[in-house]
């Protein structure tokens, strides 16, 4: 979190010095070393950068670098000031990265951050626009996110720079994902192309050291200077693929002279040699020295193009050669590739040898023992200790009092048994836990009401799908208006709690505010919704479960496209609102007298602040219970009220 | 493992074991030593299982190998248990010893262990310190500090590369002027905790 203390004034012209000085993170102070977490470091690297315009679309694990800018933004606009920079949480990704590139186009310096997922929804737009080139520096970060720690799955994003043509970097540490921000806006400037960040939940979630440099003033306002050669009609195109060829040549000769890429050897080296980047060079370093390895290490940080002279000279300089790569192998294969090609007589291990998976994230302990295997020697970490209890499960699940549980709980009283339920991306998704198990199928952002169109064509099965008011304007809007125009017999329901929880309560459009705290307008569901065509709307709070059973049937009951529109705020953002309203948070309790233990609010509404003591009596946790006394309506026996107070 | 100190820090979303880890990077960075922090956000939290490492001192990876904690610092007994992978013999494992019971117990038909029975357990693997942080925070005046007080232990396990002022001041200096006395008094409740059951091993 940011902290502000400093008041300030001033004219416009040195503001944007002041306003960055209100915090640790946005202090000038050249050389002072600060702890930064990997994302907030990129933010301070696009400020030492000097940047104009940076957009994004929320997604773990790059929230925070978005929510950075943003940050510093709200304070500015609460002060009355200006940032220096325009900061947008868009609608979605591609939005994102046409807003930036727009910005790149007339001069200004632009930086677009997403989720690897989110590279899937801007593809469009990242394709071509490498034949189109920018002219202000364009840094798109992507975060992959291995092992899917908070993802559907763990895609190699670095495939993208490879397949649309983008420079990309990788950088290893917090320090260095600055340091490559920074400078990424200028080889991006020097090659015209926007230029790809790949990063992984371990970097962008880590912390460490991070030395300030000086801070760069933005350009603020730049001119769009017409050029026929932006228009990709087939001739352009035609005429741009080269002149995109080109520019990747000069990249390949920026990868060669590139400080990030660089040979490190530890003991005293002969002729075995290890590859790696990202995040597993430093589980290599540190294993290497542990297990007193005599190695080389090419640590390569400008992952495309690879610096090719760099890496046949250090091939033929070795006669083994091992691929230390986390996903996919991107740079394993392109070095088989560069030994063929020069006929070098060298062993390549990694993941074709089955010495590494293409599976999860790495650790220390999967490089120490594949390091163990291939340069026999003994590892000398022990086999971890396990141990004879078992540990309950703890997965995370929908809050005490969320509005989705309601919302849930009525739609299985309205629905049939075998009732299809496509879900999506967002906190609702933890539906597919038991008690509820109202998830059925998800695929990605928005699919919930494309499949159900699906579902009402090749089954006679009920469909309910789901989404979230910030995945309805992300990609939820399309599939609404196909089931309208093919009169699909479905029900879709919004889920509309006007915030995108999961990645931590940012605005969307359905928000009275935008990502830089100034008043935006608000975009109702239901408006929309009615101008996609629908005819049958229910409008309802899920927190009256009676009511939204009986809405959830009329929807259900019509034939052709139906939607809910279930309507209650985060239970978390509405805490956070009575605590600073000095409101009261009513908390429920049991009747142990009336009880009849018939565990309906457990075993079916299912809230977390339930449990059993151990003599089987069900109670109310009152630390976990965030009062929205839904349960009383669940209870068949009304054993619960609310707790009186003292 | 020379010049390296590796702590995992676990427990329950919400229960600041997140900001713990951070105070301790701060702290490493203010003492001038080398430091990275590793963390889990997004999906684990919404009251999850939450673990953090911290590697101070001559390292490069924010991650560490199994076996080799120098400190297991669990806000919770049966998240010490779950990362029981972390320790050796020489570890020394702190944990709170309130449960928190995981809502897959009442649903989902798992067993919470007794907690004599996890601490039989954690003692048979490395060196046990539990304590009553819940209670300690309490009586600094905010439950909220718990993770002050598990600091507190954690600089008077004698592990840290840092004196433990460094570490109060860290922390003092990240909270707001009115909450500085309740934490001061949180961490010191926390250390002299672990310095009283330290004398009767």
């Amino acid at each position: 979190m940011l902290f502000f203390s400093t008041t300030c004034k001033g004219n416009r012209a040195s503001f944007t010095k002041m306003v960055l000085m209100m915090s640790e993170l946005t202090e000038e102070n050249p050389g002072k070393q600060i702890l930064l977490l990997g994302n907030e470091a990129i933010t301070r690297g696009a400020l030492e950068a000097g940047i104009d315009v940076a957009t994004t679309y929320p997604g773990t694990p790059s929230s925070e670098i978005a929510d950075t800018f943003s940050a510093i933004a709200r304070e500015a606009t609460r002060q009355n000031k200006d940032p220096g920079f325009y900061f947008q949480y868009s609608v979605n990704e591609k939005v994102a990265l046409e807003v930036a590139a727009a910005a790149s186009f007339c001069g200004l310096r632009a930086l677009t951050c997403m989720k690897h997922v989110g590279l899937n929804v801007a593809a469009d737009t990242f394709m071509t626009y490498m034949y189109v080139g920018c002219r202000g520096g364009h840094v798109i970060v992507s975060a992959d996110d291995p092992y899917c720690h908070s993802s559907q799955n763990e895609q190699d994003n670095r495939y993208y720079a490879l397949f649309g043509g983008a420079p990309m970097l990788e950088p290893t540490t917090p320090q260095e994902a600055k340091e490559m921000t920074r400078l990424g806006f200028e080889i991006s400037e020097q090659l015209s192309l926007p230029l790809l960040l790949r990063t992984t939940t371990r970097l962008n979630h880590a912390r460490g050291p991070i030395t300030l440099q000086k801070l760069q003033p933005p350009r603020k306002k730049g001119y769009f200077k017409k050029d026929p050669l932006l228009v990709t009609v087939p001739a352009t195109a035609r005429a741009k693929h080269p002149m995109l060829l080109k520019h990747l040549e000069e990249a390949e000769k920026l990868s060669e002279k590139s400080p990030f890429n660089e040979v490190i050897t530890i003991g005293k080296p002969q002729d075995v040699g290890i590859v790696t980047s990202g995040v597993s060079f430093t589980y290599v370093k540190e294993m290497a020295e542990e297990l007193h390895l005599n190695v080389k290490i090419l640590k390569l940080g400008m992952t495309h193009p690879i610096p090719r002279a760099m890496c046949e000279k250090f091939i033929t300089s070795c006669s083994s050669l091992l691929m230390v790569e986390e996903l996919e192998p991107f740079l394993e294969n392109q070095f088989k590739q560069l030994a063929f090609d020069i006929g070098a007589d060298v062993k390549i291990y990694g993941k074709s040898s089955g010495h590494f998976s293409r599976l999860y994230e790495y650790t220390p302990d999967i490089v120490a023992e594949a390091f163990s295997t291939i340069f026999k020697v003994k590892n000398p970490f022990p086999a971890p200790v396990q141990s004879t209890l078992k540990a309950p499960r703890r997965p995370p699940s929908l809050c005490a009092g969320c509005p989705h549980r309601a919302t849930y709980y009525a739609v299985k009283k309205a629905a049939s048994k075998d009732t299809i339920y496509p879900t999506d991306i967002g906190c609702y998704t933890l539906g597919k836990e038991p008690p509820i198990e109202v998830a059925d199928v998800l695929l990605c952002m928005g699919s919930n009401a494309g499949m159900a169109c699906g579902f009402s064509i090749a089954t006679d099965q009920k469909i309910v799908s789901f989404m979230g008011d910030s995945t309805f304007f992300h990609a939820g809007i399309p599939p609404v208006i196909n089931a309208v125009h093919h009169h699909h017999d479905v029900v879709i329901t919004i889920l509309d709690n006007r915030t995108t929880a999961m990645t931590g309560h940012q605005p969307h459009p359905g928000t009275p505010t935008d990502g830089m705290g100034k008043p935006a307008k608000l975009i109702k569901v239901e408006d929309v919704v009615k101008g996609c065509g629908i005819e049958h709307i229910e409008i309802v709070n899920p927190n009256n479960i009676k009511e939204t059973t009986a809405g959830f049937k009329r929807a259900l009951d019509f034939k052709g496209p139906a939607v809910v529109v279930s309507k209650s705020p985060c239970i978390l953002l509405e805490v956070q609102r009575k605590r600073k309203a000095k409101e009261d948070i009513q908390v429920y309790q049991i009747n142990q007298e009336t009880c009849k233990r018939c565990k309906t609010c457990i075993g079916k509404f299912g809230c977390t602040a339930f449990y059993f003591a151990e003599d089987g009596s069900v109670h109310i946790d009152p630390a976990q219970c965030n009062g929205c006394g839904n349960c009383v309506q669940v209870c068949p026996f009304g054993a619960i009220a609310a707790e009186e107070s003292p | 493992m020379k010049n390296k100190t590796s702590i995992v820090l676990t427990g329950v979303g919400g229960q600041g074991v997140i900001t713990a880890a951070n105070l301790l990077g701060k702290a490493a960075v203010n003492a001038k030593v080398g430091v990275f922090v590793s963390e889990i956000h997004g999906m684990a939290q919404r009251g999850g299982a939450v673990v953090c490492t911290v590697r101070m001192g001559d390292v490069s990876s924010p991650l560490m190998p199994s076996g080799t904690a120098d400190v297991l610092l669990s806000m919770e007994p049966v998240e010490a248990l779950r990362h029981i992978c972390y320790v050796n013999k020489k570890t020394i494992i702190i944990t709170d010893k309130n449960p928190i019971i995981p809502f897959t117990v009442a649903v989902g038909g798992e067993q919470y262990p007794k907690v004599e029975d996890i601490f039989k357990e954690l003692s048979s693997h490395a060196k046990l310190h539990p304590l009553d942080a819940l209670h300690i925070a309490k009586d600094a005046g905010a439950i909220i500090t718990k993770n002050t007080v598990m600091l507190g232990a954690l600089a008077a396990s004698g592990i840290l590369p840092f004196n433990p002022e460094v570490l109060l001041e860290t922390i003092l200096d990240d909270v707001p002027e009115k909450y500085r006395e309740i934490n001061k008094k949180a961490f010191e409740g926390g250390m002299k905790a672990i310095k009283k059951v330290i004398r009767t091993h």
